[in-house]
């Protein structure tokens, strides 16, 4: 052992994270002190980020198989069969911390780290997506925080050349002090060409490949395990630096390497670096490695086995290679630039052994550390239901002046000047562009297609957080059938505050237990996905926010549907019933400055009968445009597809309904699809043979949104409305900039 | 008719190499040859590509660094014997700055990457680039660029102009070329230039990214259909 130790006090040991009760565990398994290498190895392996200790419980309720599932969670990614031998692998991550306190780089590594998870096994990424939440406007981190995220995202993404198709962008005050940046990649695969990270062949090599291993995100994993406070920006050496030029020669690299046979087991270094690398790998396999930590390529000169063990620095991998095939590995990353090193070997000793310069300066059991570390059962109590508001207690605005007020709010104004910085053209397959329900991408070289789309409405959520896990799979599956994609699976980025904190667990157990249930009944299953705990700041939690991020398939890529209005004369279909539910709604915030009420409840079995519904008719080509009703209600999708097509329509009232609630409730399971009219009455014959609720409420044509009774607005002046709002606050300068 | 040899040269970084190899094996029939950058010989061919995205990563400055390459030193000897090269998006900041063409790529006048779809104006069809074009066309190819404010002394502009070597204007849907039309604040909207010769093209709008109908257009075909008349 090192001989120069610092001595493991108390506050060392706090420090790092661990409670007495963990520590206690550590000296169990150590059956000895740790030294400072080793008890930095627990403390991130036992981190909330790596460990999913207060949550895991409850992640093993969700649904995760199903016939067209290759690989559920657990493993670096979600892989499911798409046909053809072909296979689409996705997760979604958050880079939250990271990316409040250095918004570029942290958002930047956040779609690094993510592109990594995917292309580890053996797919190359096809597209990116982003759900992001940010404080109120006004707050005056806002806007830095706005513009350094979505340039970190667009400069890596763009430079990795894959597109960035989709996402969704929330402001909230609850966000001020925690913002939210959930990164989401897809990528393809041939399902006979998939790698997992399990290790295997005892005296194997074991190999690093790209950067150079500096000091920088070293803890990044505690910190994003702990809560935020005033002095939360002196952890600015804790964020990562990214290098998308070399993650672009990685991904061609590793996927040159993959086509040869060298691979036996490959992992990204993610959170915690090489520590959770490669325990991971030798957990999964059962193996021990010995490691020589002089052999890891190092950027800076004196690191110690504690800095090399727990550096976040970012694009780097770490491989188990076929005994022999060094050199053949070894000329495929000296082509593309990247370093190359054999690190080490597996051993059958079940255990971590590290020297450095000579000496053995760790010596950890893997299987203790990595699968026996603490699960908690942590106390929650349920939320408490909200009353149902009656749209007669809502006060009824004059419906033009609400619309332009809705189309111009934070939440529903255009995000064209965030989707603009994003490069999502590029690899020529993208055939639904951002701005739709859903991101449609091609998959390359064939006639099929990926939807995409990333969904969550944290206020909901907050309301009554089992409705609000149930709405967000929903809308999902709504998001994907409108584009006519088979809703496939699921991966899941929980973004929730203190689980200490009972009310919290609330949210998540809550939460947890609503998807598992939509997911189940639409079947839908959760193959991947990422837990952010500790989003607080001075003790003040986010809204809770699990972001679902869905893919889908299109058989046919020339059978899709957008949002645009196509043709003059089209008949407006109603599809799902509407009884004018404004709790909760943005017509409430944002009218009446209220949030409260209960959330729309969602009917699972008519999600599914209505997707399905929805997708054989975008399939028959019988629809002009589809398009689902969600945050605003009816009137803002209609007017969204007349501000996509520059076409207008009129509306027609509803008797039963005051009329603020016709047009501004946000009932659940609803979707606006047009058609000739003689499509039309087929349409609703179909609908009525479904068990389905459907009826035409208009007509498309002119160059104005005309409601009945109620009054006309130009399209053009709701365009200026709805594009308006963030590039003018985006030009604006901050009081206290 | 004997059948066209393209060449795509592929630098590290390069991420738009296999799109426009798509489109010129969709106008071609067959595949194009992609060129490492490192090689210091081109096989026998009859265009040269250089493609877009972001070679060694954009640092130092765009296109400084692919300018410098082995495979460059050849491109311009190939250039010099009248083999044509079409640059896009980076491969246009890459021949500026191997001094294939005058002029250079500056941040964008808004300062941010823009990528959406914009409107040209085709200045003429005299050239193997444009001959399946007509000039004064309006055709809308896409963007993606945070460097393309296409910059050069008043001298070199006029030289241009005079010569008859604008190639695209940016322009409004209707061919009014416009300050509002103008995307980066590229010099009197210059969105693309030839050499003396026209046998080299820049332009930082991808003509690729819209030559598949399923992509939203097919008004970057006919470059890719022209090159092949003509060089064929």
């Amino acid at each position: 052992m090192s001989k120069t130790e610092t001595t493991i006090t108390p506050e060392v040991i706090r420090a790092h994270g661990l409670t007495d009760s963990e520590y206690q565990l550590v000296l169990s398994i150590m059956g000895r002190a740790p030294n400072l290498t080793e008890l930095g190895i627990f403390s991130v392996m036992w981190s909330e980020h790596c460990s999913y200790k207060s949550s895991k419980k409850w992640l093993k309720t969700l649904p995760t198989t199903a016939p067209w599932v290759i690989c559920g969670p657990g493993e670096n990614a979600g892989v499911i069969d798409i046909g053809d031998g072909q296979a689409a692998i996705f997760k979604m991550e958050s880079h939250n911390h990271p990316s409040y306190i250095e918004p570029y780089q942290g958002a930047a590594t956040g779609v690094g780290g993510i592109l990594r998870d995917v292309f580890t096994m053996g797919a190359r990424p096809v597209a990116n997506l982003n759900a992001l939440r940010f404080g109120e406007p006004d707050h005056p981190k806002t806007r830095h925080l706005v513009s350094g995220v979505v340039a970190g995202i667009g400069g890596y993404g763009n430079c990795v050349g894959v597109p960035t198709v989709g996402g969704e962008t929330n402001f909230h005050a609850s966000y001020n002090g925690n913002i939210l940046v959930n990164a989401m990649t897809v990528g393809v695969a041939n399902t006979d060409r998939i790698f997992y990270s399990a290790a295997a062949g005892v005296g194997n090599p074991v190999v690093y490949v790209g950067s150079k291993t500096g000091r920088d995100g070293i803890h990044g994993a505690t910190m994003a395990s702990a809560e935020f406070s005033e002095d939360s920006e002196e952890k600015r050496p804790t964020v990562q630096v990214g290098d998308p030029f070399t993650e672009k020669l990685l991904i061609e690299a590793c996927l040159e390497m993959m086509a040869t046979d060298s691979i036996v087991a490959i992992q990204d270094m993610g959170a915690a670096g090489l520590t959770s690398s490669s325990f991971e790998m030798a957990s999964k396999g059962g193996l021990g490695i010995a490691m020589d930590l002089d052999a890891v390529p190092q950027r800076e000169r004196g690191m110690t086995p504690y800095e090399i063990m727990l550096s976040e620095s970012q694009e780097r991998m770490l491989m188990v290679l076929k005994p022999g095939h060094e050199d053949k590995a070894r000329a495929i990353f000296e082509k593309w630039e990247l370093d190359f090193a054999v690190i080490g070997h597996l051993t059958d000793t079940g255990r971590m052994v590290l020297t450095h310069k000579g000496a053995v300066v760790a010596d950890l059991p893997i299987d203790p550390l990595a699968k026996a570390s603490p699960e908690y059962d942590r106390p929650w109590v349920a939320g408490v239901k909200r009353p149902v508001i009656a749209a007669e207690e809502v006060p009824a605005f004059p419906v033009i002046n609400a619309l332009k007020t809705l189309l111009s709010c934070p939440d529903l104004a255009s995000k064209r000047w965030i989707y603009q910085q994003y490069d999502h053209m590029v690899m020529n397959d993208t055939v639904g562009r951002p701005g739709g329900d859903a991101g449609v991408v091609r998959v390359h070289g064939t006639a099929k297609a990926l939807a995409m789309t990333t969904d969550c409405t944290p206020r909901y959520c907050l309301a009554d957080p089992h409705e609000g896990g149930r709405q967000a799979v929903a809308e999902a599956y709504r998001n994907l059938s409108a584009v006519g994609a088979r809703p496939l699976a699921v991966t899941d980025n929980l973004n929730f505050g203190n689980p200490e904190k009972p009310e919290i667990m609330g949210q998540i157990v809550e939460a947890i237990q609503g998807m598992g249930e939509a997911c189940k009944s639409l079947a839908f299953p959760v193959v991947s996905g990422n837990v952010s705990l500790y989003n607080e700041t001075n003790g003040v939690a986010i809204l809770p926010t699990p972001a679902i991020g869905a893919v889908g398939l299109i058989d046919d890529v020339t059978r899709t549907a957008s949002v645009p209005f196509k043709d003059a004369g089209d008949s407006i279909i109603l599809l799902g019933e509407t009884k004018g539910w404004l709790g909760c709604s943005l017509y409430l915030r944002e009218l009446c400055g209220r949030e409260d009420g209960a959330p729309p409840p969602v009917a699972l079995h008519r999600e599914k009968r209505e997707g399905e519904f929805v997708r054989q008719m975008i399939a028959q080509g019988t629809v002009t445009a589809v398009h689902d009703l969600s945050d605003g209600g009816l009137l803002v999708a209609v007017a969204e597809m007349a501000m996509a097509s520059g076409l207008g329509a009129t509306i027609r009232g509803q008797k039963n309904l005051p009329a603020h609630a016709w047009y501004f409730g946000e009932d659940q399971g609803r979707y606006l699809l047009t058609a000739r009219p003689d499509q039309a009455t087929m349409i609703l014959e179909a609908a009525q043979r479904a068990a389905i609720s459907a009826r035409v409420i208009g007509v498309t044509g002119g160059d104005a949104l005309t409601v009945e009774s109620e009054g006309a607005i130009s399209v053009a002046e709701l365009t200026h409305l709805n594009e308006g709002w963030l590039p003018d606050y985006m030009a604006a300068t901050d009081a206290n900039a | 008719m004997k059948s066209l040899k393209a060449a795509v040269i592929v630098f590290p970084g390069s991420n738009c190499d296999r799109d426009v190899a798509v489109a010129l094996e969709a106008a071609m029939g067959h595949a194009p040859l992609m060129v490492w950058h490192r090689e210091t010989e081109l096989p026998p061919v009859d265009l040269v590509v250089v493609p877009g995205g972001f070679s060694y990563g954009d640092y130092l400055r765009c296109g400084a660094m692919a300018a410098q390459s082995p495979v460059m030193r050849e491109v311009r000897a190939r250039s010099a014997s009248g083999t044509p090269v079409l640059g896009i998006c980076n491969g246009f900041q890459i021949l500026t700055e191997t001094g294939l063409l005058p002029g250079a790529l500056i941040r964008n006048a808004g300062l941010k990457f823009i990528c959406k779809d914009v409107f040209l104006t085709v200045e003429t069809a005299d050239s193997p680039f444009t001959r399946a074009y007509t000039a004064g066309e309006v055709v809308r190819f896409p963007i993606a660029h945070a460097e393309g404010n296409y910059f050069a002394d008043q001298e070199t502009l006029d030289r241009l102009e005079g010569d008859g070597r604008v190639a695209f204007r940016y322009a409004t849907p209707d061919g009014a070329v416009t300050e509002a039309a103008n995307p980066n604040g590229s010099a009197r909207n210059i969105a693309g230039i030839f050499n003396e010769t026209r046998r080299v093209l820049g332009l930082m709008p991808h003509p690729e990214r819209l030559a598949d109908p399923l992509l939203g257009g097919e008004d970057g075909k006919p470059m890719f259909h022209g090159l092949v008349e003509a060089l064929s």
